[in-house]
């Protein structure tokens, strides 16, 4: 026997060496452009501009402190984080009712209602919700972009945790049945403590989608609630005069979710896929 | 396990009370009361949107609350496909980078999955590295391609010239144009498929193999003959998730070429933006909707059927 026997090169030195070889250079270029992305929010906009492009050069912080000195910055971070977290609160009070009443009790029909959520882009809502938004004067408001992001955030959190809750055994909350807990009194006490970790990877997985949503904010909010990634977009209108702030707008945005995506890891691809791989 | 157990066993505080008050119907109907919420919040921001769309498709109305919809029935649909040449320039945008980007990805997708389904040093980080372009937010790394791909000081067109490859305008050239939003969206979404197909490998039963090697299988005959079967519907799956996503997509072209140059990368997507929230053409936009909800749903059965014909 030669050990594993999935695939070629096996376990021979040469074999091996190879692999290594073919996995740094797959990872090379998936991980390439965000390398490139903070490599370059260090140079100077004249450094970047350079052709061939500089490998060597004496880093700067002023593209990070020119963004971080521009006046809206801090009020769009807040946005993007109020947005987010509301979100995710509302998103978490009714996503996680109903995954424990899909898993517990069927309802497979609201199930698939919830995935068709999913499959619909995210433009053919923003058609009749901008009309109605501007008529209720939903536009450029927290609880309006609130509303759109629950969107995104219920169908994902009730996928995810229907799977954490079909886990919790049922013994359990049979038992506090017979000491006499209401049904609703099982599924506060007994199924929620148990599913916490699923519960953690759900909320960061929602957080991450609605940090880097745009096309929502882009429409439905104005100056007062604008996000992030709306703010990076308008500095592509500076390409020619900062790139060095595209770069390091580009680095900053994206810093909170390569965090979030280190804490939760593996549950990332169970959440993208809504549950359907338990990877 | 154990301690969590042994919590369970404190009584509640509100036992029950059987008979009395309301109490007794609610816990009797619960499951409802757990879905309710989310049912009637989906209801609110779907089906209603789903019907006001249908609805409005119907008129002719420049969003202005001054002047009210007027009925055109079903002319936006005739105009649509009488040959309107945007909308038909968006149908062969999107079916190009969908279906090429799809095609590359699930095969790329694949063969990295069976790369990487073995022990190494670094599995861990490897997975966490591949995750990174799927959640990286897209507006900042739409801006990072582009300007990667700028024909005059961009790294790629540095990458071009080492490898003497003839000088590439990249998103500037409408004939380049949708090779490089394709090689942008794979370098994106090979890594999800990757990672989902991985999955299943590892749920695969290693005694097959053993017998397949013990009767002579070459490893790849075992590839095509038994990995390739047996995974087949996590893939289709993966295909279909991808899919979905992918006429979805919108922040990446956006931000990278506003459908341009020209609208030589003017998706679906992107055709109906403009026209609901440029041109204002809201009935016009909302037919395309209806359209474009429709061409979801075909490429979906298309991809099911796939499954199916498996099973």
């Amino acid at each position: 026997m030669t050990g594993k026997l999935t695939g070629p090169g096996r376990g021979r030195r040469g074999g091996r060496a190879a692999f290594y070889c073919a996995l740094f250079l797959v990872l090379a270029v998936f991980v390439f452009p965000f390398f490139w992305m903070a490599f370059n929010s260090f140079k100077t906009h004249e450094k970047i501009l350079e052709y061939p492009p500089a490998f060597v050069f004496t880093p700067t912080l002023d593209n990070f402190k020119n963004v971080l000195l521009q006046s809206q910055v801090g009020q769009y971070t807040l946005n993007s984080v109020l947005i987010a977290f509301g979100s995710l609160g509302v998103g978490m009070a009714l996503g996680l009712p109903a995954a424990y009443g899909i898993a517990r009790y069927g309802h497979r029909m609201l199930a698939l209602g919830i995935l068709v959520c999913r499959m619909i882009p995210g433009i053919s809502f923003l058609v009749p919700w901008f009309i109605v938004f501007r008529a209720l004067g939903l536009l450029d408001t927290y609880t309006g972009l609130v509303i759109a992001h629950m969107v995104i955030t219920v169908p994902l959190i009730t996928w995810i945790m229907i799977g954490f809750f079909e886990e919790v055994p049922v013994e359990l909350e049979e038992a506090a049945r017979i000491d006499g807990c209401s049904r609703a009194g099982v599924f506060l006490r007994i199924a929620l403590p148990l599913v916490r970790p699923g519960l953690v990877s759900a909320a960061i997985l929602a957080l991450i989608f609605t940090w880097n949503s745009f096309l929502f904010p882009l429409i439905l909010a104005g100056v007062k609630t604008k996000t992030l990634p709306v703010l990076v977009y308008s500095f592509m209108t500076f390409d020619y005069l900062d790139l060095g702030g595209v770069y390091a707008a580009s680095t900053l945005v994206t810093l909170p979710v390569i965090i979030m995506v280190l804490l939760v890891q593996r549950q990332f691809i169970r959440g993208l896929t809504l549950g359907g791989v338990k990877g | 396990m154990a301690s969590r157990t042994a919590k369970t066993r404190e009584r509640p505080k509100e036992p029950g009370l059987p008979g009395i008050g309301l109490g007794p119907w609610v816990d009797r109907h619960i499951s409802w009361f757990f879905v309710l919420p989310a049912v009637l919040f989906l209801g609110a921001v779907l089906a209603f949107p789903v019907i006001y769309t249908g609805g409005l498709s119907l008129f002719r109305w420049s969003g202005a609350a001054a002047t009210p919809p007027a009925w055109v029935g079903l002319g936006n649909y005739a105009d649509v496909f009488a040959g309107d040449p945007g909308f038909r320039n968006a149908i062969w945008v999107t079916a190009y980078f969908t279906g090429v980007s799809l095609l590359i990805e699930v095969c790329l997708g694949v063969g990295l999955a069976q790369l990487l389904n073995r022990e190494f040093l670094g599995k861990g980080i490897a997975r966490t590295l591949l995750i990174l372009p799927v959640a990286g937010t897209p507006v900042a790394l739409a801006l990072i391609w582009r300007h990667m791909y700028n024909p005059s000081n961009g790294i790629f067109t540095w990458f071009a010239e080492i490898l003497r490859l003839p000088p590439q305008r990249w998103l500037a050239d409408a004939a380049t144009v949708i090779p490089s939003l394709i090689f942008f969206d794979v370098w994106q979404w090979t890594p999800l498929i990757m990672l989902i197909t991985l999955a299943g490998l590892v749920s695969l039963p290693a005694d097959i193999y053993e017998a397949a090697q013990i009767d002579g299988a070459s490893p790849w005959q075992s590839f095509w003959r038994i990995t390739l079967p047996l995974v087949r519907p996590t893939v289709v799956a993966a295909a279909m998730l991808r899919f979905m996503d992918s006429v979805k997509t919108f922040d990446q072209i956006y931000v990278s070429t506003q459908g341009g140059p020209g609208i030589a990368s003017q998706t679906l997507n992107l055709y109906v933006f403009d026209q609901a929230f440029q041109y204002l053409h809201f009935g016009y936009a909302s037919s395309l909707l209806v359209v474009l909800f429709f061409v979801i749903l075909a490429g979906n059965l298309v991809l099911a059927s796939l499954r199916r014909g498996q099973a």
